[in-house]
């Protein structure tokens, strides 16, 4: 039997309206992911194998290993259908929903890989969805909103705040409040009320479940370390999840330094999404937790270059895992990200997401704490991140960048 | 007994809410006391959290009208130990406020700030029965009341686990949503004061309550109380939004405050008939 609780992180923090649904779906989960009841799991597995393209490879980065005198090992998430790892978790939840017998869903989404991952699983299941979305993450992603809207879902704008991911969810919360007798909220990380961390987590733990096994055929044995980007901490954890008893193999949570580490509590503002290396523990949408807050319990606004890690909070087994010192959290600001960007869009031939690029900004960084044989987790890939990179690219000096004035094929 | 049992003792209580600090610290004093002017037997006075997810979109603009113009914790109990009336005090928030005050980890050192200040009870939508008991034994320390909502959806279990928390009153959560007024009065109600019939505490039903004919349908419907927050807000926006004097937006809130009481009032009379005179 599952407990709500890391440790003390997790729990149930909700509206009252909401607490019975979380029980329902906490039943839920006990039966059909758990329990694998009416043959649930083994339908979500041939779900993600025949519509997700799973399983997906672990591929040797030749340039990457010599540069790094490490064996660099990428499990490419990127390569899913949707192009990011967000569809185990959202095809996991729209497949429950359905088992329950909801006949709506509704989603956050912040750089729009969730809520383009819940808009092709409601389209593929039959399911009416609504995602929210905000204002300013809405002009930074606009290719993935017009993904959701091609697979017939609602795309609705969230004005209030800074607009982006923390303001969503508030807002997915109020329509699921208002909406609890038919409607599931799929969220979209391993964060917010028991059980979505752990169901989240168990729906993404299949990128551990393959890795691990393809590491152990491909190197010969179990990698020196795991390394995978952490906003709300769902590829996260998916990532590490199979590795957390292998006391040998190094977690990295790579987190969103930002522009700064420092935070303008006068402002309510930190310049970084860095909730697992600077956050202090708090409630924030469901959860005991985490988070970015000023000394008296205001959660801030944070900040990152990737939209997709721009989260106050974080997944509460995640904060959990820290404390444990199971998990190390790491962070490298949004310069460094958008030159890992740029480097292994060139010397690997991928471009990742901008989450992604975090992770390999770390290893770039600290090459010496990979090991002899490492596995970044590739979350995403960065078609959706075009329009801020070039646009963020032009704004700074990066050796890595090709030449930013001349970008969209001015004068070719 | 406590004060807030005694605001419930003679008939139907008037609870209204207003966010406080909005949209500035000084005219928001006046129109609380405005409410307790205007028949209040309880105020539930919010202290104003940044992520307000049970609130609809009315009190999330008083919420942020009044965190930008400086509303904090201190100043939040400042202002409860300035105000003039002379009716219960019932704190609003959200648990991680709670959570984070003073220096020591967990809810007491708030519910002692709180107590000081003459706070007299709690509501804190986020903070289900299930995670209570560390500010429910701080709150049964300091003599302080806990008050839980209870929604259309709350059944079985639940209601147990709830009753056995309980204290000061129960709010009955009218319709399912978040707050905000609304131009009717939902069924849903009927059915929860039904569930809520045998509970020996009273019974006070908030969300969507505009008006003073709301109140009375309510009341005489076997509610011991009304609560009404979103239609008093409007009230406050709409004067901060087109630049009204602070007293004009008062004697509004006043009148506003007196139809509901009087409403609820008139409902009871229709629930407990006049005793025949010998």
């Amino acid at each position: 039997m599952s407990t709500s609780k890391f440790g003390e992180y997790g729990g149930q923090y909700v509206p009252e309206a909401l607490m019975p649904a979380v029980e329902e779906l906490a039943d839920a989960y006990e039966r059909y992911v758990r329990g694998n009841e009416d043959g649930f799991m083994d339908e979500f597995r041939r779900r993600l194998r025949d519509f997700g393209g799973r399983p997906t490879p672990l591929q040797h980065a030749e340039q990457l290993s010599a540069r790094y005198d490490s064996e660099v090992y990428l499990k490419r998430e990127d390569l899913l259908h949707g192009g990011a790892h967000k569809l185990n978790n959202a095809l996991g939840q729209v497949l429950l929903a359905k088992y329950m017998g909801k006949e709506r869903i509704v989603a956050e989404t912040g750089a729009g890989q969730h809520g383009t991952a819940t808009a092709m699983a409601a389209a593929h299941l039959g399911m009416p969805c609504e995602v929210y979305m905000g204002e300013r993450d809405i002009n930074r992603q606009r290719p993935n909103v017009f993904r959701m809207r091609l697979n017939g879902t609602e795309v609705n704008p969230v004005t209030v705040g800074r607009g982006t991911l923390k303001e969503a969810i508030n807002e997915t919360m109020r329509d699921w409040a208002t909406n609890v007798e038919d409607t599931h909220y799929v969220i979209g990380s391993v964060v917010g009320p028991h059980p979505f961390p752990r169901m989240v987590r168990d729906f993404q733990s299949v990128i551990s479940e393959e890795a691990r096994e393809q590491v152990k055929e491909q190197a010969g044995g179990l990698p020196d370390s795991v390394v995978a980007c952490a906003g709300g901490g769902s590829n996260t954890m998916g990532a590490f999840h199979e590795f957390v008893d292998d006391a040998d193999v190094d977690l990295y949570a790579v987190e969103a330094g930002g522009s700064s580490l420092d935070v303008d509590e006068e402002a309510g503002v930190a310049p970084n999404s860095a909730s697992l290396s600077t956050g202090d523990e708090g409630v924030l949408h469901g959860a005991r937790t985490k988070l970015l807050q000023d000394t008296d319990g205001q959660v801030m606004e944070s900040h990152s270059v990737s939209s997709g890690l721009d989260y106050a909070g974080v997944g509460p087994e995640l904060a959990h895992l820290v404390d444990e010192e199971r998990v190390t959290p790491v962070n490298v600001g949004d310069d460094a990200a958008l030159e890992a960007f740029h480097r292994l869009s060139q010397e690997e031939g991928i471009i990742p997401a901008l989450e992604t690029a975090h992770a390999f900004a770390f290893a770039h960084e600290h090459p010496e704490q990979l090991g002899d044989v490492t596995v970044i987790n590739v979350s995403g890939r960065g078609d959706k991140d075009l329009e801020s990179v070039i646009e963020e690219s032009a704004e700074r000096d990066l050796a890595a960048a090709p030449d930013m004035d001349a970008f969209a094929g001015d004068g070719l | 007994m406590s004060r807030i049992d005694e605001a419930f003792a003679d008939g139907p209580a008037f609870i209204p809410y207003l966010a406080v600090g909005d949209p500035d610290y000084e005219s928001s004093k006046a129109y609380v006391e405005a409410l307790a002017r205007g028949g209040a037997d309880v105020i539930e006075l919010g202290l104003p959290f940044s992520e307000p997810v049970a609130e609809g979109p009315t009190i999330q603009g008083a919420v942020t009208r009044a965190l930008d113009a400086g509303m904090t914790p201190d100043r939040y109990f400042e202002f409860v130990e300035e105000l003039d009336v002379d009716v219960p005090l019932v704190c609003m928030t959200y648990y991680n406020l709670i959570y984070q005050y003073g220096s020591e980890e967990g809810p007491r050192p708030f519910v002692e700030r709180a107590a000081e200040a003459g706070i007299e009870g709690f509501v804190v939508p986020d903070l289900p029965a299930e995670e209570a008991d560390p500010l429910r034994e701080a709150c049964d320390d300091h003599g302080l009341d806990l008050v839980f909502i209870v929604a259309p959806t709350t059944e079985g279990e639940r209601l147990e686990r709830i009753m056995a928390q309980v204290s000061g009153y129960v709010y009955v959560q009218a319709r399912l949503g978040v707050t905000g007024a609304r131009d009717d009065v939902s069924g849903q109600t009927d059915e929860a004061l039904a569930r809520l019939e045998a509970w020996d505490v009273p019974k006070a039903v908030g969300f969507g309550i505009k008006t003073g004919e709301h109140a009375e349908r309510i009341v005489a419907g076997g509610a011991d109380g009304i609560i009404v927050g979103s239609a008093l807000v409007d009230i406050v926006a709409a004067g901060h939004e087109t630049d009204r004097p602070v007293d004009e937006v008062a004697t509004d809130l006043e009148a506003k405050a007196r139809e509901l009481a009087e409403g609820a009032a008139a409902g009871y009379e229709q629930r407990v008939p006049e005793p025949e005179h010998t």
